[in-house]
């Protein structure tokens, strides 16, 4: 299979990205890793008249501390993270949600920012990052405004990068000490989560005095287990105190019916992953 | 039309593509590289597998101008002469295939893989392959080979 033509720009800063993606409008596509865009473009689904590679511009590219902040550039890549000590010290949800995503290959060449902008309500990141509370830096003709995870996501493959913008970085707050755990639910490995749980953790001796829970491909956008956050507060880290909790891991989720399984086999697995991601990320 | 140019197998080819032409394409149709293979044109089965800048990526899920001034392994750029890089030996000695038509992607992911852990259990040479599908053996000796080869210094080399 073989994408319509399209002209190919490279440009090596934002600026000139965002100069190009100003010209173009609506015909123009920013090109990331390609690992979602690419099948796209080969199964004919999109055929933009212009194709913006961002994969030339070094400064959307690394991982650096800023204070109580991981800030990691769009272009980061699946496998720079996984390799990134500071990733795995200060925000581990993310390193384990991540080592779950696709496979070896398509974790060299797939981004993070990609990830998060491709908002595939099955992707794994973008639990992931719901649930650190992490803010994104986009960048557009008018300049850079940053959005809160809680508000990025909008709809089904839907987030707040509007046409001619880009996705800079991603602002993730420190959760050192905390404990994560990112469990998955595939029928076969490197594949979309049928239902994915992703859980941090802050325990004081062996009580959860915090917890942040996040769900993948439970309705359009990644979404917080609010009732099951509070259930949790203040509980001791037991099967019978996290199994009561995350009895309510799927209030007010509207997830899909499709081949993998219908609205209530994913309602019932998103308590069950919920359970036994939050006792890993409690490291009991 | 772009003009790229790009390392494969240890020689660098400039050459004028169609930017929408896929990196497997430019390797088999231009470069008569045909030991690089696609298998499912849907991205899932690693059998178009290659390195880009020593590092295992699918090559039906790239374009040729993404790969302009960086460097291409296939498998045919593996062997030293004719002497089997030693994942190439290992297959051949565990028997790792049937009808052949994954091995090039398998190969070549179980050699960046190699890199990255030379010592790998069998969990994690299975974790390590699951990008790449064969119809064939059940897996069990490929997963022999990349662990036999992992004994020999695959990693390292
Ligand atoms: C076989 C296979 C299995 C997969 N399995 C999984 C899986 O299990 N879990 C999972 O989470 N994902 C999976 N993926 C998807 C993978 O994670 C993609 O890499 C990722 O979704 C997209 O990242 P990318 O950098 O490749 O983006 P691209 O494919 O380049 O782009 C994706 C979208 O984001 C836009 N975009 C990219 N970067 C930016 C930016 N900085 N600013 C603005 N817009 C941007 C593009 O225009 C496009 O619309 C799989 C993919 C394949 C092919
Ligand atoms: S042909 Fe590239 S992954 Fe199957
Ligand atoms: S040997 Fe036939 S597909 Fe693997």
């Amino acid at each position: 299979m073989i994408p319509v033509s399209f002209d190919y720009l490279a440009p090596t800063t934002l600026d000139e990205a965002l100069a190009a993606l100003a010209e173009h409008g609506e015909d123009a596509k920013v090109l990331g890793g390609g690992q979602s865009l690419l099948p796209v473009l080969r199964m004919r689904l999109n055929a933009p008249e212009v194709v913006v590679d961002l994969g030339r511009i070094e400064e959307l590219r690394g991982i650096r501390e800023d204070g109580d902040t991981v800030v990691i550039g769009a272009m980061t890549t699946y496998a720079d993270v996984l390799a990134d000590a500071t990733v795995t010290e200060h925000i581990a949800l993310l390193h384990k949600a991540i080592a779950e995503v696709a496979d070896d290959q398509i974790r060299h060449r797939g981004t993070v920012g990609g990830a998060i902008v491709h908002a595939d309500p099955a992707g794994d990141v973008g639990p992931a990052v719901l649930a650190l509370d992490a803010e994104m830096v986009i960048a557009g003709p008018g300049g850079r405004r940053t959005v809160g995870a809680a508000d990025f996501f909008t709809d089904l493959f839907e987030t707040a990068v509007g046409e001619g913008e880009v996705l800079v970085e991603i602002r993730l707050p420190k959760h050192t000490g905390w404990g994560a755990h990112y469990e998955k639910f595939v029928r076969v490995s490197h594949q979309w989560s049928i239902v994915a749980v992703a859980a941090t953790v802050r325990a004081e001796g062996g009580t959860i005095a915090e917890a942040k829970v996040a769900l993948a491909n439970m309705g359009a956008t990644p979404l917080r287990a609010k009732a099951t956050e509070v259930a949790l507060t203040g509980q001791p880290a037991t099967d019978v105190a996290v199994r009561e909790a995350a009895a309510s891991a799927a209030d007010g989720t509207n997830p899909p019916s499709d081949l993998n399984g219908d609205a209530d086999y994913r309602r019932h697995l998103a308590t069950v992953l919920t359970r036994r991601a939050v006792l890993a990320a409690a490291g009991s | 039309m772009a003009k790229i140019s790009v390392k494969v197998d240890g020689v660098t080819y400039s050459d004028d593509v169609e930017a929408r032409m896929l990196l497997v394409h430019y390797l088999r149709e231009s470069l008569g590289k045909v030991g690089t293979v696609v298998g499912c044109d849907t991205s899932n089965c690693g059998a178009c597998t290659v390195h880009l800048d020593g590092r295992s990526v699918k090559s039906c899920n790239m374009l040729a101008v993404q790969a302009d001034g960086h460097e291409v392994t296939t498998i045919e750029g593996l062997a030293d002469g004719d002497t089997l890089h030693p994942v190439q030996q290992a297959f051949h000695d565990c028997h790792a295939l049937q009808c052949g038509y994954c091995t090039p992607g398998m190969i070549m992911q179980a050699t960046s893989f190699l890199k990255d852990n030379p010592t790998p259990t069998e969990h994690e040479v299975r974790v390590g392959m699951e990008g790449n599908l064969c119809r064939c053996t059940g897996y069990h000796n490929i997963v022999r080979a990349v662990l036999a080869a992992a004994g020999e210094g695959g990693g390292s080399q």
